[in-house]
């Protein structure tokens, strides 16, 4: 099944490098990897999205938790959350079929960004399966061109994720924390 | 103070208590070699870049300090990579150092540059491009910080010209090194330790799985205590040899590929196995499948991406080790477990009645006989250092070590060439050991220019060369598997004696097993590193020995003593 990660990373040249390496060298595909700063200066957040079992799953917390650069690992795949990605797509129109598409983009509380003779480029927001049946839906009109980003995803509540790395089955000693 | 970031380099070296770097020079290196002159510090000019990582990994294993190896940029650096993969299977902590061209000039395929972050990425721990003088000290110091603690291994600092020729203005800073994202000393929750102590208080037939983890964290003498108080016989990994003695009753001897029988028996039948450091290598499971199909399965480790990666634990400790067993040990009840160990050793004695030490050699020279051999006539006490093949095996086997950093060995990566640059770090990490190398005629040659080090630096290493005339271990899988058909295996080889003696060293020849005891202690006499080729039977197996896709205990058994040898003696 598709496991969502949630990953802080220090913000130095080479971190997404050694991130994508270790799923690369175990031979995990990435389904989706969107990274950006957070509002703290210095630190990045990447949500990751990868095909894999629960062993799996915690094999690749641990591994990505290891590395010096990475400072804190959340698999956020059952938890309460908003998962959103964000998607440009660039249909051809013609006058006969403009209404329609103007009205489909409606429906999905989409936006048009861009609009000229034989083109309206869309802008939607959403969870993955949305702008999945989006592009469905315009294929039939044709595509010229798409971009996603990649899904972000945030846990729902009052809380950010703090330093527990329960997921290895482990505390860090009181010691550590208080130096 | 105002200093040269080449300056700073030899600084912190000296800070973080290195007394040898292991280098090679060259250009992008060059600001740092001026400066080394002014250092206190023994640089060990080796002979080739992958030499000097070896013994850096040598010297740390011997030890448990930090090992350094110094290399230019380009083809000095890639030259470390073999070493540097070595090191990081074997989680031994190294720090590399290597030169890099100029800041400005990176990306554009400068003269000798090569991505050497990039090329390292997946082989160390950490690596580290360092482009300005300013960071240096931070970053190296981190670097020793990295590569000694929680699970070791091997972290590479790449600096460019300069950076070595900038200036900063530098203060050591002793403060504890602080890295947010690194926490290498993690603790698992108290459940954890009550399922296991549950676990180990129930289980009958228990078998112990002692790795290298024992050694790392210190946990000789509570296995000892643990052992002792469980009664629970202890199998040993590879790199696990001599983390409980060897002569100890309740120490089976190595499991896995080339283990004994009663061993991989054992944990073949065992109810629960207690897994001390170790990390389930395809070497010691052989087929997963049907490994250890009754066993519940406790796993301590130090490192949390251990656990469950290859075999599915019931109970997972993430901590070190030694820690972990004294936290556990109030929990753990005395236990009497004489009926399963009977039933394990019961098998042993059958099993050694096939035992290559007890066989009359038939007027041939066995290497199984020269190794042990070279055990007796060294009390066991010898730092031995191995090579990679047929040779290591028999030395896994016959030289049976009572102290801990005792066998040193590439076990994962199972590096040939290792050898003699690890034997050298060895011997110049423990001066006052007697250090042996057990090589194979093979391997021996992939860094045999050491030699000249050896020469060079007055060391004193004594080497055991077995020479069967061939790449031995993959000969054995052609004879089993490829029906004899040797491709590739044959070794021409040099006289090795002169070799030897044409790099200014000594050099002996043993044919018969009569003369190996007198050429033993002859070469233990003689100053200075001696060289002794064993020219031992060409076709010997290493026994008993489990095929790839064999269940664990499905083995190929010593044959039987040969009647006809018999009748001769
Ligand atoms: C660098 C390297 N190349 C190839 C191998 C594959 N290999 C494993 S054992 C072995 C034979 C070693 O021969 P030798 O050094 O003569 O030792 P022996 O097995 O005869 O004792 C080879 C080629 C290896 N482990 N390492
Ligand atoms: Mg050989």
């Amino acid at each position: 099944m598709l496991q969502t990660f949630t990953v802080y990373v220090e913000d130095k040249p080479g971190v997404l490098n050694r991130v994508a390496s270790s799923f690369r060298r175990r031979g995990f595909n990435i389904e989706s990897l969107a990274v950006g700063h957070t509002h703290k200066p210095g630190i990045s957040r990447m949500t990751i999205v990868v095909e894999a079992d629960g062993f799996t799953a915690r094999t690749i917390e641990a591994n990505l938790y290891k590395m010096v650069n990475v400072l804190l690992v959340e698999n956020i795949t059952y938890d309460d959350k908003v998962i959103r990605e964000l998607a440009l797509i660039k249909v051809r129109t013609s006058p006969e079929n403009r209404l329609e598409i103007f009205q489909t983009v409606e429906v999905y509380r989409s936006k048009i960004v861009d609009v000229t003779t034989e083109s309206v480029m869309v802008e939607v927001t959403g969870p993955t399966a949305k702008i999945d049946s989006l592009v469905e839906v315009f294929e039939p009109y044709g595509i010229i061109e798409m971009v996603r980003t990649g899904v972000i995803g945030m846990g729902r509540g009052p809380y950010a994720p703090t330093i527990s790395p329960e997921f290895v089955e482990a505390v860090v000693p009181e010691e550590a924390v208080a130096k | 103070m105002t200093k040269t970031g080449a300056q700073v380099i030899w600084e912190v070296l000296a800070k973080e208590g290195v007394e040898i770097v292991f280098g090679y020079p060259g250009g992008a290196v060059l600001p740092t070699y001026d400066a080394l002159l002014d250092s206190s510090i023994h640089h060990v000019r080796v002979r080739h870049e992958q030499g000097a990582a070896h013994m850096a990994d040598g010297y740390a294993r011997a030890s448990g300090r930090v090992g350094v190896a110094m290399a230019t940029s380009g083809p000095g650096a890639t030259n470390l990579v073999t070493g540097i993969a070595t090191a990081m299977m074997d989680s031994s902590p190294i720090v590399c150092i290597t030169g890099q061209v100029n800041s400005g000039v990176i990306g554009t395929d400068a003269f000798q540059e090569t991505d050497l972050t990039g090329v390292t990425l997946p082989i160390t721990k950490h690596n580290y491009l360092v482009t300005s003088a300013d960071e240096l000290g931070p970053v190296l110091r981190e670097a020793f910080y990295v590569a000694r603690s929680g699970r070791p291994g091997p972290v590479l600092v790449d600096i460019t010209k300069d950076a070595q020729n900038g200036k900063t203005e530098w203060v050591w800073d002793d403060r504890p090194v602080r890295l947010p994202g690194y926490q290498p000393d993690l603790r698992a929750l108290p459940e954890e330790y009550q399922r296991a102590a549950e676990l180990i208080n129930n289980a009958r037939c228990p078998v112990i799985l002692a790795g290298q983890g024992v050694i790392m964290s210190g946990a000789m003498d509570i296995l000892r205590e643990f052992v002792d108080m469980t009664n629970i016989p202890v199998a040993e990994t590879l790199l696990g040899i001599g983390g409980l003695p060897a002569s100890h009753p309740l120490n089976l001897g190595m499991m896995g590929m080339h283990g004994e029988v009663w061993v991989n028996n054992a944990i073949q039948e065992a109810d629960l196995l207690l897994a001390f450091g170790m990390r389930f290598d395809d070497r010691v499971t052989g087929t997963l499948s049907t490994y250890a199909p009754n066993a519940a399965k406790i796993h301590i480790d130090i490192d949390p991406s251990e656990i469950n990666k290859v075999v599915r634990v019931d109970v997972g400790i993430v901590g070190d080790l030694r820690e972990t067993l004294e936290i556990l040990m109030p929990a753990i009840e005395r236990g009497d477990r004489n009926g399963w160990v009977d039933h394990i050793l019961e098998q042993k004695s059958e099993a050694a009645e096939r035992d290559i030490v007890g066989q009359p050699e038939g007027g041939q020279l066995y290497a199984a006989h020269v190794i042990n051999d070279l055990w007796k006539y060294t009390n066991g006490e010898a730092l031995i250092v191995t090579d990679v093949g047929q040779h290591q095996m028999w030395t896994a086997q016959y030289y049976r070590p009572d102290k801990p950093r005792h066998l040193i060995t590439s076990g994962g990566l199972g590096t040939m060439g290792f050898g003699l640059p690890a034997s050298i770090g060895a011997k110049m990490a423990c001066p006052d050991e007697e250090v042996w190398l057990i090589v194979g005629d093979g391997g021996f040659q992939m860094t045999a220019s050491e030699l000249a080090t050896c020469r060079q630096e007055g060391v004193k290493v004594n080497i055991a060369l077995i020479n069967n005339g061939y790449l031995g271990m993959v000969r054995q899988w052609q004879e089993f598997f490829y029906d004899r058909r040797y491709a590739g295996t044959p070794n021409v080889n040099p006289d090795f004696v002169k070799l030897v003696e044409a790099h200014g060293l000594t050099g002996l020849r043993c044919t018969e097993r009569g003369q190996a005891e007198s050429l033993i202690q002859q070469a233990r006499e003689t100053e200075g590193t001696v060289l002794i080729e064993f020219q031992v039977v060409q076709e010997d197996n290493v026994y008993p020995m489990v095929p790839a896709g064999a269940k664990l205990n499905v083995m190929i058994r010593r044959p039987e003593p040969n009647p006809e040898l018999a009748s001769e003696v």
